[in-house]
C-alpha cells in the first residue's frame, strides 16, 4: 500500500545499512554512567540527589518544574560519584551526574496501569514521570507533544519508522523485534490524542519491518511502505508524503491535525504506561568502521568509547565519531555518553574522511533541485557571505531543516549547511537585539 | 576515542556525493568528442589545429589572468571546455590566430573580468565567437564543403531546400567545425542527459520552440498548407531549421551551461523558449542567417532576472514561482 503522495526534492545516498539483519543484543552493564541533566528539548533538570548517595535503576534522580522538560532516572544501581558540568553528544556543556555501578543491577520497580481503563491525564502523567522523550533524535518531551494546546484537533497519528538516515538500523530492528509493543504504544498515543487514524510509515527498504507491523496491527491501522528517499523521516516531509499536508512555516504538526511519534518512542510509551518502566535504556546502532557493527540495547549514560570497544573496536585509525547518522549527526571531539536521543554511534576511519577542496559555485542548481523545503541554498549562501542577513529571510532561511541534501549534492563541495546555520544564528541574534 | 587520538570535527553532512566540478567539466568534454571527431573528419586536420590552438589559448589566458588577479590557478577543466566549444563554433577555414585571439578574449573579458569561474554572466565561448564575428566578419564567413573543401555558403544562407535533410542531420554540409552534425551532438547530449549532467528541458524547449514557430513563420507556413504535400514541406522546413546552423550545439552545450543559465527548472524552460523565439526572429526578420549565439547571449543577460523572479514554492507556503520576498 502506497500513500500516492511524495515530498519535494531529497536524495538517494548509499545506505550502508550494515546492521539491518543484526538482532538487538544487550550491551554489557557499564561500570559507570554519565547522565546529563538535560537530554531533551526544554529546561535543565535539578538534581534530586547528593554526591555519595546510593541509587537504584529507575530511581528518579533529577526533575524540573518547567512545563517543557523531562525527568532523568538512574540507569544503573550504585553510588553517585560526581555531579559536574560535562559535554553531551549535542555539543552542549550540561551539569551531569556520574554514577559508579555496584555491579548488582538492583531496580526500583514502578507500576503499570491499564491504558484502556485509565484517563488521558493518568496516561500523560505516567509518560512524564517515566522520562519519555522523542527517541528519533530530537528528544522533545513526549507528554508535551501528546498534549496539544486548546483548540488544536489531532485527527491522525503517524508512527515514524522511516529511518531515512544511512547506516542507522535501531528503529528497523525494533520494528522487527518489538512490533507488538510498538503497536500497543501507538494505541495509547491515539487514545490520548483522541485521533481516529493511526498510520505507520516505514520506508520500503525495510520490507521485514512492514510485514511484522502489518501482522502486529492485524488490520487495525494502516502500515505504509513509503518509497525510500532521504529525508523522509523528518516529520514535516513525512506528513507531506503520508497525508499531503504541509505544516506552515514556524508551525507544528498540530496545526495540520497531526502528531508524529517515532517507533522507539511508541515502544517506550508502552513500557512506561503498561509496565511503569522508565526510559533507562534504548537501542543504539554502533556502526561504520568498527569490527563488529551491531544494534545494542544500551543503558543511557554509557560512554561511546565503551560501546565502540564492545563492537570489536575501530577498524583503522579513527578520524570521526558521529552521534547520529552521516547526514545530520554531530561529530564528537571527546568521549561522551549515550543520551535519550542517541540512535547511532558512527565511526569513520581515515578512508571515509576525505578533505575536499572547495571550488567556486558553478550555479548548477542541484541544491535547489534537492531542497525538500523549496529553498535556494546557493542564494542564501551568497547572501550570508555578504552579510546580508535581512535578505536571507526573504529567501526563507529560517525554514531550513539542515537536512544536508544541498551540501551532499554540491559538486563544488561548499559547506552549505554550515553557512546557512551561521546565517540563521546571525538572524536570530539580530532579532534578540531588536526586541 | 582514546586519549591522544585526533578526532576531526566538521559540520554535517559527513558524506558527500562523488560528483565534483572537475568531474562535470570532464563529462561535458567527453560528450563533445563525437562532435569534435566529426568536425575533424569532415573538415580535415586544420580543424584539429584550430581546436588545439583554441584550447591552449583559453587555458593559457586563464592562467595568466588569474596570476595577474593574484588568485590561484586551478585546473578545473572549465577553460578547456570554453576553448573546445569556441573552436567547435568557428568556420573550419579560420587562420590559427583567430581561435587564439577569440579564446583569449572570451576567457579574459567574458570570464575573468567578471571574477572567474561561476561569476560570469555571459557564456565565454560565445563571447569569444561574437567578438571574432563582429571584428573580422569576412574571415568568419568563409565556408567550405566537407571533404573537398570547395568554397560555398551555409545551408541557412542558401535557404530551405538547398540541402537534403539527411545530410543536414549527419553533418555533411558546410558550417562551423562542430555544429554541422546534429547526430554527433545528439549522441553527446544524450549522454549528458542520461548522466543527469544537463537538464533535458533546455534542448527540448529550445529546439522545440524553433521547430514549432517555423511551422508558421517559414517560407512554407502551416496556415497556407492546403494539401498533404505542402504539409510535408512545412514539416521539412521546420526540421531544416532545427538541424541547420548551430542550434543543436547551442541547445545541448551552451544553453545548458550552468553558470550563465537559470537555476530552477521553470527558469530554464523560460530561458530555452526565449532563446528559441530569438533564433526564429533573427533568422526570419534579422540581418543574420543564423542567430543561435546572439539568442543565448541575450538570454544570458536575462538569467539574473529570471532567477530573481522564478523561485520554487517554499514548503508550507502558497508562494511560488513568481514574486517571493
Amino acid at each position: 500500500m502506497l500513500s500516492g503522495f511524495k515530498f519535494r526534492g531529497g536524495i538517494h545516498p548509499d545506505y550502508f545499512k550494515l546492521t539491518a539483519g543484526s538482532r538487538v543484543r544487550r550491551a554489557d552493564l557499564p561500570k559507570e554512567v554519565i547522565l546529563p541533566l538535560r537530554q531533551h528539548v526544554g529546561a535543565v533538570c535539578e538534581s534530586l540527589i547528593e554526591e555519595g548517595e546510593r541509587v537504584k535503576v529507575g530511581q528518579k534522580i533529577a526533575d524540573s518544574e518547567s512545563p517543557v522538560s523531562s525527568p532523568i532516572h538512574a540507569t544503573i544501581s550504585g553510588t553517585v560519584a560526581e555531579i559536574s558540568v560535562r559535554s553531551t553528544p549535542t555539543g552542549e556543556r550540561v551539569r551531569s551526574i556520574r554514577i559508579e555501578s555496584d555491579g548488582r543491577d538492583r531496580w526500583l520497580k514502578g507500576k503499570g496501569i491499564d491504558p484502556e481503563k485509565s484517563s488521558r491525564e493518568e496516561i500523560l502523567a505516567k509518560i512524564r514521570e517515566n522520562g519519555i522523550v522523542g527517541l528519533g533524535g530530537a528528544a522533545f518531551p513526549t507528554h508535551v507533544k501528546l498534549n496539544p494546546p486548546e483548540g488544536k484537533r489531532v485527527d491522525t497519528v503517524i508512527i515514524n519508522g522511516a529511518e531515512c538516515e544511512p547506516y542507522i538500523t535501531a528503529d528497523h530492528r525494533l520494528m522487527v523485534e518489538e512490533s507488538r509493543r510498538i503497536v500497543r504504544g501507538a494505541k495509547i498515543i491515539a487514545k490520548v490524542l483522541g485521533a481516529e487514524r493511526v498510520i505507520f510509515a516505514v520506508e520500503d527498504n525495510k520490507p521485514d519491518a512492514v510485514e511484522r507491523l502489518r501482522k502486529a496491527t492485524s488490520g487495525d491501522f494502516e502500515v505504509l511502505a513509503l518509497k525510500t528517499k532521504y529525508p523522509q523521516g523528518d516529520e514535516r516531509h513525512l506528513i507531506k508524503a503520508v497525508l499531503n499536508r504541509e505544516v506552515p512555516p514556524g508551525g507544528l504538526p498540530f496545526d495540520v491535525g497531526v502528531v508524529v511519534q517515532n517507533v522507539g518512542t511508541a515502544k517506550a510509551i508502552c513500557d512506561a504506561v503498561c509496565d511503569g518502566i522508565p526510559l533507562v535504556e534504548r537501542v543504539v546502532t554502533v556502526t561504520g568502521d568498527v569490527r563488529k557493527p551491531g544494534n545494542l540495547l544500551v543503558r543511557i549514560g554509557t560512554l561511546f568509547s565503551n560501546l565502540i570497544e564492545q563492537c570489536g573496536g575501530p577498524v583503522g585509525a579513527v578520524r570521526k565519531v558521529i552521534s547520529g547518522g552521516p547526514m545530520m549527526g554531530i561529530a564528537q571531539s571527546e568521549d561522551v555518553p549515550v543520551i535519550k536521543g542517541t540512535n547511532c554511534i558512527l565511526v569513520f576511519s581515515e578512508r571515509r574522511v576525505v578533505e575536499e577542496e572547495e571550488m567556486p559555485c558553478i550555479r548548477c542548481g542541484r541544491c535547489v533541485d534537492v531542497c525538500p523545503m523549496g529553498l535556494m541554498p546557493f542564494m542564501i549562501r551568497a547572501l550570508v557571505e555578504k552579510g546580508k542577513f535581512d535578505a536571507c529571510s526573504e529567501y526563507d532561511i529560517m525554514s531550513c531543516d539542515e537536512c544536508g541534501c544541498c551540501a551532499y549534492v554540491c559538486p563544488a563541495k561548499i559547506p552549505l549547511v554550515q553557512i546557512i546555520k551561521r546565517g540563521k544564528m546571525a538572524l536570530a541574534s539580530a532579532k534578540e537585539v531588536g526586541r | 576515542m582514546k586519549e591522544g587520538t585526533k578526532l576531526v570535527v566538521s559540520p554535517s553532512p559527513h558524506v558527500k556525493d562523488a560528483i565534483s566540478v572537475r568531474g562535470i567539466m570532464s563529462a561535458v568534454i567527453v560528450a563533445l568528442i563525437p562532435a569534435t571527431v566529426s568536425g575533424i573528419y569532415l573538415f580535415g586536420l586544420h580543424a584539429l589545429a584550430v581546436i588545439i590552438a583554441s584550447i591552449l589559448s583559453a587555458v593559457g589566458t586563464e592562467f595568466v589572468a588569474l596570476k595577474l588577479m593574484g588568485r590561484k590557478f586551478v585546473m578545473d577543466g572549465s577553460a578547456v571546455l570554453t576553448g573546445l566549444l569556441l573552436a567547435l563554433c568557428l568556420p573550419p577555414t579560420v587562420p590559427l590566430w583567430m581561435p587564439i585571439v577569440g579564446a583569449a578574449f572570451g576567457i579574459a573579458i567574458g570570464k575573468c573580468a567578471f571574477g572567474g569561474l561561476g561569476h560570469n554572466i555571459f557564456n565565454p565561448a560565445l563571447v569569444g565567437r561574437v567578438f571574432l564575428a563582429l571584428s573580422w566578419p569576412a574571415l568568419m564567413t568563409r565556408w567550405v564543403t566537407p571533404f573537398d573543401a570547395v568554397s560555398t555558403a551555409t545551408p541557412l544562407a542558401k535557404g530551405f531546400g538547398s540541402v537534403p535533410i539527411f545530410d543536414l542531420f549527419v553533418g555533411n554540409v558546410a558550417g562551423c567545425i562542430g555544429e554541422t552534425s546534429a547526430l554527433a551532438i545528439l549522441i553527446g547530449g544524450a549522454f549528458l542527459i542520461a548522466m543527469r549532467y544537463i537538464d533535458w528541458r533546455v534542448p527540448l524547449f529550445y529546439i522545440g520552440t524553433v521547430g514549432f514557430l517555423m511551422l508558421f513563420l517559414g517560407q512554407n507556413s502551416i496556415l497556407d498548407a492546403s494539401d498533404l504535400d505542402s504539409l510535408v514541406e512545412v514539416g521539412k522546413e521546420s526540421l531544416f531549421h532545427m538541424f541547420a546552423g548551430g542550434l543543436f550545439l547551442g541547445a545541448f552545450f551552451m544553453a545548458t551551461d550552468y553558470v550563465t543559465t537559470p537555476m530552477t527548472k521553470l527558469g530554464r524552460i523560460i530561458f530555452a523558449v526565449g532563446a528559441g523565439i530569438l533564433v526564429v526572429a533573427i533568422r526570419t526578420v534579422g540581418g543574420y542567417p543564423e542567430g543561435v549565439a546572439f539568442s543565448i547571449l541575450i538570454m544570458n543577460g536575462f538569467t539574473p532576472l529570471i532567477d530573481r523572479v522564478i523561485k520554487p514554492r517554499v514548503y508550507g507556503t502558497k508562494r511560488g514561482f513568481v514574486g517571493g520576498g
